[in-house]
C-alpha cells in the first residue's frame, strides 16, 4: 500500500508518536508499520530508552545555601520597606 | 499537582505570602528555588548570572504577588518569570536570540533529519526509505550502576553541545519532566516548534548513546 510509513518516515514522526500528536490514522500507519519491522521496533524501544535514562541524569535538587539565604533576606528586606 | 488540595494549599500559601508570611516564603523557595536555578543554568552559562537571574526572578515575583490570578499554578508562574528573567540575561550575553520568532522559524524551516540519509536504502536500492541494515539492539544490562552513569554523562555531555532551542526543550521535557503544555506555555512556543526541537534533540541523543553502547558498527 502506497500510504504506508517508509522506515525513515517513521523515524521523524517517532517524536510526535510519543506525545500521542499523530491523527488517528497515522497512529494506526505507525503501530502497523511497527508490527512488521523488527528495526522500526527496535528504534521507538531505543527512543523509549534513550528518554528513560534522561530523565535519570544526575541534577542540582536544591538550592546553593548562600543564595537561599540572600533570597529570604531579599524578602525581609521588602517586607520591611 | 493541580488536584483541590493542592489549590486549596496553594490558596492559604498566597494568603500567607501577601500578609509577609516569611516561613511561607521559605517554604516556597525551598518547593521551586531548585528547579528555578536548575532552569535559569539552562539559558545563561555562568553560574553567577543564574544566581542573579534567580534572585531577580523571585523579587519579580514577590512585587507581582498581588496581580498573580491563579489562572496557572503558583509553580508555572514561578518558572515562567524565571524562564522570561533568563531569556533576556541570555540575549544580552548572546549574538543570537533563542526563541524569537524569527530564529525559531529559520531553525524549523532547516532540514534536519532524524538520522544520516545513509542508514536508509537510496532511491536505486531495492526498497528504498526501508533500513539499510536494522539498527543494533543495545546490551540489555544498562542496569549495572558503573554503566548507567556513564550513560547518563553521555547523554548530559550530548544535551550541552546542542544548540540552544533543543537544548532547552529537551531539558525541560526529558530531564526535568515538564509536559508538553507547560513547556508551550513556559517558553511561549508553539507545540509544533517545541516538538520539532525536541525531535531533533532526542534523536540526537540516541545516535551519541547507539556510538557509545555499539562498539562494533552495524
Amino acid at each position: 500500500m502506497n500510504d504506508e510509513f517508509s522506515c525513515q518516515e517513521m523515524t521523524e514522526v517517532v517524536t510526535s508518536y510519543l506525545d500521542d500528536a499523530l491523527s488517528p490514522d497515522e497512529q494506526q500507519r505507525y503501530e502497523r508499520h511497527l508490527s512488521y519491522c523488527v528495526g522500526c521496533s527496535t528504534y521507538l524501544e531505543q527512543m523509549r530508552e534513550t528518554i528513560r535514562q534522561t530523565g535519570m541524569v544526575p541534577r542540582e535538587e536544591s538550592l546553593p545555601r548562600a543564595l537561599r539565604d540572600e533570597i529570604v533576606a531579599q524578602f525581609r528586606k521588602l517586607k520591611r520597606d | 499537582m493541580h488536584g483541590p488540595e493542592t489549590l486549596s494549599s496553594e490558596t492559604a500559601l498566597l494568603a500567607a505570602l501577601r500578609s509577609g508570611d516569611e516561613d511561607a516564603f521559605s517554604a516556597l523557595v525551598d518547593a521551586y528555588g531548585a528547579a528555578m536555578h536548575r532552569v535559569a543554568l539552562m539559558f545563561v552559562r555562568s553560574r553567577a548570572v543564574a544566581d542573579e537571574v534567580v534572585q531577580e526572578a523571585w523579587l519579580g515575583a514577590l512585587r507581582g504577588l498581588d496581580r498573580f490570578e491563579g489562572r496557572s499554578s503558583l509553580r508555572t508562574w514561578l518558572l515562567r518569570i524565571v524562564a522570561n528573567i533568563a531569556r533576556t540575561h541570555a540575549v544580552r550575553e548572546a549574538r543570537s536570540v533563542p526563541f524569537s520568532s524569527v530564529e525559531l522559524a529559520r531553525e524549523v524551516a532547516e532540514r534536519e533529519p532524524a538520522l544520516p540519509a545513509d542508514r536508509f536504502q537510496g532511491p536505486d536500492e531495492p526498497h528504498p526509505a526501508r533500513w539499510a541494515s536494522f539498527p543494533v539492539p543495545w546490551p540489555a544490562e544498562p542496569d549495572s550502576a558503573l554503566l548507567s552513569a556513564e550513560t547518563r554523562k553521555v547523554i548530559a555531555d550530548t544535551i550541552a553541545g546542542l544548540p540552544d532551542g533543543q537544548r532547552i526543550v529537551i531539558s525541560l521535557r526529558d530531564v526535568e519532566g515538564w509536559d508538553s503544555a507547560e513547556v508551550c506555555s513556559v517558553l511561549e512556543l508553539s507545540e509544533t516548534n517545541q516538538r520539532v526541537l525536541l525531535h531533533r534533540a532526542r534523536s540526537k541523543v540516541r545516535a551519541a548513546l547507539e556510538r557509545y553502547l555499539i562498539t562494533e558498527p552495524a
